[in-house]
């Protein structure tokens, strides 16, 4: 079994030259085989956290640790990241012209086992991963999120991590701009992931729908930059009837 | 005398390279029409610069500089002196500058008399490093063993000599600048690869020029490719010294040829090229520049068209290094119905004072109704002090046209793009070889002729290990992974 540890992590970004501190001392430990919703408020952080756990160099850890299973992964280069098993499915997935999909993962793939992936398998897996997100088999030849909606990069978002088997995944907010059908299935896709058992997954989002067809065990409310509270399932509920009116004013008072 | 609009863009130089979305001027106005200027600044996206219908006069030119990391809002139009500008032509009256009207009104002739030594203030020469030429703007006698020119040619082929003014020799390619006119003094024994008409090649013409270092060297190439005809002709320069030549193509009706030229020269090699193209009724011409090596390189590559219907693509790769100066200017000449034209060059650079300049110019002259044309410049600035200069520049006389549009962009490494690859555990220098090629890409994969292909890339591939040193180990073997489609895909 594998731990992703983060505690009191404190990041902070450039604006106008100045250090702003957007991440306040986030403290959350997951295991693999566990799915923990993360959810929030617009600005809190969230993408903040997902890109500051993958190594953006945007974000400057000002303190705090993260671990996965005891190694820093805050040592670690933004490649060394992935190779060490941390996966980020983006908010807003990059188009990189020129490189087409079936290069950019086999590349991957290549680059995560430390040799080329047997061509016949692996074809095979491709394909069938794009089959079953429904994703055109053209897709392949394309270039990486180049002209893709929005539903579609996310879709390629999470063939990504069926195909690269992350230990850890950190989907941020691969359930918006989806309208129903493809919500279904990015989240049979996700479900397909967590139903090895191996695979832990955070799952960052501003709304609860997605939460219907990936349950999580356990839910965090994220406000102003740290977790402001952690409960089951049913946290969820209560975000969904009251919204983070409660969580807001709470860190506005303290 | 028409005017000019003109409007001069700028770009931060570290916004990230996107594709840019295929633009069509759809101008209705005539030449005779004057509007003034249009000296608003376009404040371009990454996609660089686009034409609204609203900003499209009766021409449209945008300039692009860009260096990195500093001087964000350099304009090229500003470098040396005006360019393509009513106002100015006044100036160049007076003895300031020598500029023309419109492209189509430059000089061509084969009289040395008509092209002074330039003083650098001339709208062809205000880009290029005059005093690197190494004397080749001298009226010197060439040293006559400065060049060794091979021909090496299927059976079919013809291969022989043409003296100036015998067969199609001077009816394409008329000088016009004072490199091309003197190459053509000095070079009484053009080579001349002709293909029979209804002749189809399956393996391309090779045209070896290898040039003697410290010599000076002039030559003449007459590509005729008769009507009915199917070839690809590759020129490839190496060695040194300093050359001027010229490449003259004729493609006869219905004919498809395409002409690469190759410059890998030694790094103290001066090359300054005029390359000419005719292209008859209803004939494919695909002509192909690619430049890797030499201290100074100018290529001037011209399509016009001897009949309707007929089609030019005319793409280029290049890339610069610390001290290299190279320089694209494309001319398609639309003075024919219903012809299509298609300009693509892409371009990287890296290091300090490496240096790179486009000039793409396209006129559609009011007998070229149907016309249908597309120009597009790309660069990628992959190290700081870098600088290119893009200037698309298209004139349009006739309001009866399919479509004319152009893009231009010049910008550094996308960090945004790097991080991607490398979440998903790609190493950075695999990473940077990826994006690189990605670049690339598409001028690449049209080149259609899979020995130069393989070429350019395995040159790029060079040119990455001098920025990021060569990958080693298992980067490598996911690189070598990696470079496989984009061979592939060329097919
Ligand atoms: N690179 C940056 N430069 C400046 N400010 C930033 C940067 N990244 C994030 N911020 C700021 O940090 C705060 C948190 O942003 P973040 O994107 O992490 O929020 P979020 O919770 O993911 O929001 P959303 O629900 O809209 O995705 C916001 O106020 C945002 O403006
Ligand atoms: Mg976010």
């Amino acid at each position: 079994m594998a731990t992703l540890q983060i505690r009191d992590l404190h990041v902070s970004v450039e604006t106008d030259g100045e250090p702003t501190e957007i991440l306040r001392g986030v403290d959350l430990t997951i295991d693999s085989g566990q799915t923990h919703a993360i959810m929030g408020p617009n600005g809190s952080g969230k993408s903040t956290l997902a890109y500051s756990i993958a190594g953006h160099p945007k974000y400057t850890i000002t303190g705090g640790t993260v671990t996965l299973d005891g190694q820093d992964v805050l040592a670690m280069s933004v490649d060394e990241r992935a190779r060490a098993g941390l996966f980020l499915a983006m908010q807003y997935p990059v188009e990189v012209p020129g490189v087409t999909v079936s290069n950019f993962l086999r590349t991957a793939k290549t680059a995560l086992d430390g040799e080329a992936p047997a061509l016949r398998h692996w074809v095979k897996d491709v394909r069938t991963a794009m089959a079953d997100l429904r994703m055109d088999p053209a897709f392949a030849e394309r270039n990486v999120n180049e002209g893709f909606s929005g539903g579609e990069k996310k879709r390629h978002e999470i063939l990504q991590m069926e195909l690269l088997k992350p230990k850890f995944a950190i989907l941020d907010e691969t359930d918006s701009g989806l309208d129903v059908d493809a919500l279904k299935i990015v989240s049979d896709g996700v479900n397909r992931v967590r139903e090895g058992g191996e695979v832990g997954v955070l799952l960052i989002t501003h709304y609860t729908r997605i939460l219907r067809y990936v349950r999580p065990d356990v839910v965090h409310v994220f406000v102003a930059g740290r977790v402001a509270e952690t409960g089951g399932p049913e946290l969820a509920d209560e975000l969904e009837e009251n919204g983070y009116d409660r969580f807001v004013s709470a860190v506005a008072a303290s | 005398m028409a005017r000019r609009a003109r409007t001069t863009a700028r770009r931060s130089p570290s916004a990230p390279l996107s594709p840019a979305p295929r633009v069509h001027d759809t101008t209705s106005t005539r030449r005779t029409a004057i509007t003034p200027p249009d000296t608003r600044p376009h404040d371009t996206e990454a996609a660089g610069s686009t034409t609204t219908p609203a900003d499209a006069r009766q021409e449209h030119a945008v300039d692009h500089a860009a260096q990195a990391p500093t001087d964000v809002t350099l304009d090229s139009s500003r470098s040396a002196g005006p360019s393509y500008d009513a106002g100015a032509a006044v100036v160049a009256a007076a003895g300031e500058a020598v500029l023309e009207a419109t492209r189509g009104e430059r000089a061509r002739s084969f009289d040395v008399a008509d092209f002074p030594v330039p003083t650098g203030r001339e709208e062809v020469w205000r880009f290029t490093p005059l005093d690197r030429l190494g004397g080749l703007l001298e009226d010197a006698p060439a040293d006559p063993d400065a060049r060794d020119v091979v021909v090496q040619a299927p059976d079919g082929v013809h291969v022989g000599t043409l003296a100036a003014g015998e067969g199609v020799r001077g009816t394409a390619l008329v000088p016009e600048d004072r490199a091309a006119v003197l190459a053509d003094a000095a070079s009484p024994s053009a080579t001349h690869v002709r293909i029979p008409r209804e002749v189809e090649l399956d393996g391309p013409v090779h045209v070896s020029v290898v040039g003697r270092p410290g010599s000076r060297g002039a030559g003449h190439l007459v590509v005729e490719a008769e009507r009915h005809s199917r070839a690809v002709v590759v020129v490839e320069h190496t060695g040194g010294g300093v050359h001027a030549d010229g490449v003259e193509v004729v493609v006869g009706d219905g004919a498809e040829l395409t002409v690469v030229s190759l410059q890998l020269w030694d790094d103290e090699a001066v090359h300054v090229s005029q390359q000419e193209a005719s292209v008859g009724r209803d004939a494919s011409y695909r002509h192909i520049a690619i430049t890797l090596g030499g201290s100074v390189v100018r290529l001037s590559s011209t399509s016009r068209y001897a009949g309707p219907g007929g089609s030019a693509e005319m793409l280029g790769v290049y890339f610069a290094d610390s001290g290299q100066h190279l320089e694209h200017r494309s001319f398609v000449d639309h003075a024919e119905a219903r012809c299509r034209s298609d300009v693509r060059y892409k371009g990287a650079l890296q290091g300090e004072t490496a240096r790179t300049v486009w000039i793409g110019d396209v006129l559609i002259r009011a007998a070229a109704q149907g016309t249908e044309t597309y120009e597009l410049n790309r660069n990628l600035l992959l190290t700081e002090g870098a600088r290119a200069d893009s200037v698309p520049n298209l004139e349009i006389e006739t309001g009866d046209i399919e479509g004319a549009g152009h893009a231009s962009a010049t910008g550094r490494f996308d960090d945004e793009q790097l991080f991607y690859l490398r979440s998903r555990g790609i190493p950075e220098e695999v990473a940077r070889r990826l994006v690189v090629r990605g670049f690339f890409a598409d001028v690449v994969q049209r080149i259609g002729v899979p020995a130069v292909t393989d070429r350019v890339m395995a040159a790029i591939e060079a040119e990455l290990d001098l920025a990021v040193g060569p990958v080693a180990g298992a980067a490598a073997a996911a690189d070598a992974v990696a470079a496989e489609p984009v061979l592939a895909g060329r097919a």
